[in-house]
């Protein structure tokens, strides 16, 4: 055991001595957080928007006065017919059109019932959710101030909400969940990967493959350092979040923890297994890069749904752990879901971790005939 | 001289059908300095590796420092210490580090260790460079204390992979010091090499070719038997016959 600490001392020393390792560490994620974060600021102001009014009347005039002077939004233009729409939003500074149905203060006073759409720029789906969802506040405010409290229940203005160019508009949270999947394996397997194979490189892992240290405490000696450091990071990571744009954890904290280790452990053993089929730290890196950030960014459902994907890549995802892990964080962080809704990609990840030792000690006991 | 450090008896090591080594048998006596030479597929890692406690062997008695070789490796690892040609020091620790940690990895208390250190500083003069990293110490000095923490633990045997590969003369002639100065104290010394003037330094020799001792014998002696002036001659006559 003392050993064994020592050696675990060693490897710390490594990384507090290599200030390019502590930047990946720490200051990637942090980074991207905080871009995430400000990227997606809630502030929303003078947004640019375009009124089509096809009423025009007293009540269209006074619900366009009170966006307006909300200071959430500015009037960019006002156009006359539907055709502009297109050509309004091609120029850019115009984030959503609101439209008025024809006779709309009429049909309000009429019939209690009227319809405004608000049409926003899906290609800018942060911005794009904010506008309607502050447009469609105001709107419902002035409901109320209109129809005063007792009739609230009679009268509607249904605001119908559409995006243009992006139709299955994700929420702007789904980014936290998904560059925590991407770092963590990132990191995790690329970090473990390299270190394991300098050893090898600077020829110090021969040196201690002889020594009575046994092959198991050199891995976790090597190893154990970054579970813990990413561990860290996943706290920095979730502290950032929540306090950057205040994303809280919706369900269970140690669920979502003890789901992380789970994650970083299988990633861990990723690592390891990528360590022994390179022979240098340039081939670890490469199949660190390559093979895991792309497929995680593309297929893992990180950015792109998967079920809008051809079957092929549905079936490529389905190797992919990042895809199991972004399910499981995105449940217990958004959705707050417990266990019950996991177990299946919670089992798959266990399964995974447990291969990934398996093909490792296979190759590495190859190796070391 | 009697005292048997490594017992080898009709070693063979075969990977598939392929025959790395030939039935090998030698011994090696308590602070003797071996030589083990042959060209680069002779299989002279492999033998190394069986000896150290790497690998095991296919068939054949493999005695080291008293312990079994099929069923003791991990004794037989605290009893030696390996040195190889890449540096087995870490660059980005000092010198203090690297003896602390190879120390503990061995099992050295830390007062043991301590007091090592501080000899081996005393006797390599290596005091100011204590607390300095071993990327900035030129090459000689790293070799030189790479070789010291091989042999910090005291064990029976060193096995040394070519440990002046890509070392200028002079350092290898003070490499060399030191390693008598380690066989004097009773360490056997084990060492593969390349160049065949160390040859000449080493008690006695075994040369391998294509998995098999070809020859093995005190340097002199060799010279006389292949009527040549040097190993070197005596080398080339038995690997192009």
């Amino acid at each position: 055991m003392k050993r064994f600490l020592g050696f675990v001392k060693k490897e710390f020393l490594h990384i507090f001595r290599d200030y390019r390792t502590l930047i990946i560490l720490f200051g990637i994620p942090a980074a991207q957080i905080l871009i995430f974060g400000y990227a997606v600021s809630t502030d929303l102001k003078n947004a640019g928007v375009a009124i089509l009014d096809l009423s025009h009347d007293e009540i269209t005039l006074r619900l366009t006065d009170k966006l307006m002077s909300s200071g959430f939004f500015k009037r960019t233009e006002t156009l006359l017919n539907y055709s502009d729409i297109d050509q309004v939003f091609k120029k850019g500074n115009t984030k959503a059109v609101i439209i008025f149905e024809d006779d709309f203060g009429k049909n309000l006073v009429n019939e209690n019932v009227a319809h405004l759409s608000i049409i926003a720029d899906g290609s800018e789906p942060n911005i794009a959710t904010l506008v309607t969802n502050y447009a469609t506040a105001i709107v419902n405010d002035f409901t109320v101030e209109f129809a005063g409290p007792q009739l609230i229940n009679i009268v509607r203005i249904s605001p119908e909400v559409k995006m243009f160019y992006n139709p299955n508009l994700k929420s702007h949270f789904m980014f936290v969940p998904g560059v925590v999947t991407l770092i963590l394996i990132l990191i995790c397997a690329l970090m473990t990967s390299v270190t394991i194979t300098r050893e090898k490189e600077f020829g110090t892992m021969e040196v201690l493959l002889v020594s009575p240290l046994r092959p198991v405490q050199i891995i976790l000696g090597k190893v154990m350092p970054y579970f813990l450091l990413s561990f860290l990071n996943v706290l920095l990571i979730l502290a950032l979040s929540w306090l950057v744009f205040g994303l809280p954890v919706k369900g269970s904290l140690l669920l979502l923890l003890v789901e992380c280790m789970l994650y970083i452990l299988m990633s861990l053993t990723l690592g390891i297994l990528i360590s022994t089929v390179s022979d240098n730290m340039q081939q670890a890196i490469f199949i660190s890069l390559i093979g895991l950030m792309l497929p995680t960014v593309l297929l893992s459902g990180f950015i792109f749904p998967i079920e809008n994907m051809p079957k092929i890549y549905d079936y490529v995802s389905s190797i992919l752990p990042p895809r199991y892990f972004i399910v499981i964080i995105k449940n217990i962080m958004i959705k707050g879901t417990g266990i019950m809704y996991i177990w299946k990609e919670t089992l798959i990840l266990i399964i995974m971790t447990f291969i990934f030792v398996g093909l490792s000690v296979r190759n590495f006991k190859i190796r070391l005939e | 001289m009697s005292d048997k450090v490594i017992y080898v008896k009709n070693l063979v090591k075969k990977f598939g059908n392929f025959t790395a080594n030939d039935n090998l048998s030698f011994e090696v006596y308590a602070g003797e300095i071996f030589g083990f030479l042959g060209a680069n597929g002779a299989g002279k890692t492999t033998a190394i590796r069986i000896l150290s406690g790497l690998s095991k062997p296919t068939s054949g008695e493999v005695n080291i420092a008293g312990f079994d070789a099929y069923r003791e490796t991990e004794k037989i690892k605290k009893n030696i210490g390996y040195m190889c040609q890449k540096f087995s020091l870490y660059e980005d620790l000092t010198v203090r580090e690297n003896i602390i940690l190879y120390g503990g990895i061995y099992g050295m208390t830390k007062s043991l260790i301590r007091e090592r250190l501080s000899e081996l500083l005393a006797k390599l003069r290596f005091q100011e460079y204590e607390n300095r990293m071993i990327s900035a110490l030129p090459l000689g000095l790293r070799q030189k204390l790479a070789f010291s923490v091989a042999v910090l633990h005291e064990p029976k045997i060193v096995f040394l992979d070519e440990p002046t590969g890509g070392v200028d003369p002079i350092t290898r002639r003070q490499f060399w010091e030191s390693i008598y100065e380690t066989a004097s104290r009773g360490i056997t010394v084990f060492v593969t090499t390349h160049y065949m003037d160390e040859a000449e330094y080493c008690d006695r020799i075994s040369i391998m070719n294509e998995g098999k001792i070809v020859a093995l014998d005190t340097p002199e002696k060799l010279k006389k038997q292949y009527d040549a002036d040097s190993i070197e001659e005596v080398f080339i006559k038995i690997a192009r016959p």
